[in-house]
């Protein structure tokens, strides 16, 4: 998964839904460790501003 | 200064961290809250839609944090008809951030101490417990320990899962949400509006709350499950190109609330949950600040029990749970049954619905008038709704 950080608004929706703990907020930034993540996708999905994408 | 132990550590500082943390002072307990932004409040991610009976019990009344008193509900079905709904009792728009620095102020009067830019990054555990956090602070990794943590870090909460606690909503409960404060409106200060449909907002609606008569908060909020073709954004630009082609965007933000039940765990030894980070909200209306500040009242006097007993373990604090259960938990199932059938709503049933509202008289309303009325109107409708609050008794047992 990647993360657009222009479009990102550190808002946390992603951590909300992943089911494996894979992503990680700061104050100003969001980070998603793909050596954890399973790629089920939720996090791109609920996205409010579409900053995820695989990859 | 910052001490080395606190009885109690709170993360976030938001009304659900100052709440729980101001209760357990007032009892006398030493808590430290700590807040990863520069501000408590900021940035707001809420529309500040809330009642003045819900949040009269936590705090004066004050000015200051009010933008705009409502006394009237629009509602507005897909084709395009409206009722008006009085009588309702007395809401708010706030003003989030002074509300949020409010509340914090209060419970410093009550001895507890805030840090802010202090962002939790760990939970300390010793022979596998629980015994304080880890935090980054001005370029340093800090240590405090403590008896209990109170995790109150909202929507996006990680602390909750260091402690071994599922936490993951699924995409249907959860609704992802784009807010924008407008300027250059004409609009009723009193009156706040919602629409609903299929094509305006799938399982959600779109919201304009006004904090002047010139300015409001307007947003929209879908359901998780239903946004990944078309998101919030496009929904909510096409909504204001249409009904406010010539306002200005003065804020944008981006957010998500949890509309599921509360967590089946909320506290495990140490440790407990509270606020959105326990998924507290009401899952129909999405309303979250009252109940969040209800459910760490709670929390807050147990931790200060707790405190006084010396006793940490889950076995205890699971008083919290059931006095949440007692208090507003229960509701919240019977409410998150309800909200699944909103979610498989036709645009036909909505229009019913503002059918129904229109025919009661506006300063005559109430839920039970709203109920009478559906029933002689769509028996099918009430008997889903009905069928929600036999599931949810039966779930209870
Ligand atoms: C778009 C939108 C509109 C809404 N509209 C309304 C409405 O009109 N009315 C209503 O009642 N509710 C509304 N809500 C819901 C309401 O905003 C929340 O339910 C409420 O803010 C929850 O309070 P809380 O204290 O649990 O969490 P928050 O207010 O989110 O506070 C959590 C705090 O924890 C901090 N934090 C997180 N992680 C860490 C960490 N690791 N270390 C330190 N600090 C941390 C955050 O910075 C934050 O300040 C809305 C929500 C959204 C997204």
């Amino acid at each position: 998964m990647k993360i657009n950080h222009e479009l990102c608004d550190i808002c946390g929706t992603c951590v909300a839904v992943c089911p494996a703990d894979a992503i990680i907020v700061s104050e100003y930034k969001v980070e998603i460790d793909n050596h954890i993540c399973t790629n089920c996708l939720n996090c791109l999905k609920v996205c409010p501003i579409k900053a995820i994408r695989e990859g | 200064m910052i001490k080395d132990r606190y009885d109690v550590v709170v993360v976030g500082a938001g009304p659900a961290g100052s709440v729980a943390a101001r209760f357990a002072a007032v009892e006398g307990a030493t808590v430290l809250m700590l807040e990863r932004d520069r501000e408590p409040g900021i940035p707001v991610r809420c529309a500040e839609g809330v009642s003045h009976n819900g949040i009269e019990p936590f705090i004066d009344i004050d000015k200051r944090w009010i933008a705009s008193q409502i006394d009237i509900a629009k509602l507005t079905s897909p084709n395009g008809e409206s009722a008006f709904m009085h009588n309702n009792g007395v809401g708010y728009v706030l003003e989030r951030r002074i509300f949020d620095t409010a509340l914090c102020e209060l419970a410093a009067e009550k001895g507890v101490q805030l840090i802010t830019k202090a962002n939790v990054v760990g939970l300390i555990k010793k022979n596998d417990k629980i015994r304080g956090v880890k935090f980054r602070y001005m370029g340093e990794t800090k240590e405090v320990e403590c008896d209990l943590v109170i995790a109150a870090d909202g929507t996006e909460s990680r602390v909750g899962r260091w402690a071994g606690i599922k936490t993951a909503v699924s995409l249907r409960d959860i609704d992802t949400c784009v807010q924008y404060t407008l300027a250059g409106l004409d609009l009723k200060r009193n009156t706040c509006e919602f629409y609903f449909g299929n094509e305006v907002s799938p399982g959600g609606y779109i919201w304009i709350f006004p904090k002047s008569d010139k300015t409001a908060n307007v947003g929209i909020g879908i359901a998780g499950h239903l946004s990944h073709k078309k998101g919030p954004k496009e929904y909510l630009d096409e909504f204001v190109n249409k009904r406010f082609p010539n306002a200005t965007i003065t804020y944008t933000v981006y957010g998500s609330v949890p509309t599921s039940a509360t967590l089946k765990d909320i506290v495990k030894d140490n440790i407990m949950l509270v606020g959105d980070a326990a998924r507290q909200v009401n899952p129909i209306t999405g309303g979250g600040v009252v109940q969040v500040m209800v459910a760490a009242r709670i929390a807050g006097r147990v931790a200060a029990e707790a405190v006084k007993k010396g006793s940490f373990q889950a076995k205890f604090l699971k008083k919290y749970r059931r006095e949440w259960d007692k208090t507003l938990g229960n509701t919240q199932k019977v409410m998150h049954s309800m909200k699944e059938k909103f979610l498989f709503m036709t645009d036909e049933r909505f229009n019913n619905l503002v059918k129904f509202c229109q025919k009661i008289p506006a300063e005559k309303f109430s839920l039970k008038a709203l109920f009478t009325e559906a029933v002689k109107g769509d028996p099918k409708l009430m008997l889903d709704v009905a069928k929600s609050f036999v599931v949810s008794k039966m779930k209870l047992k």
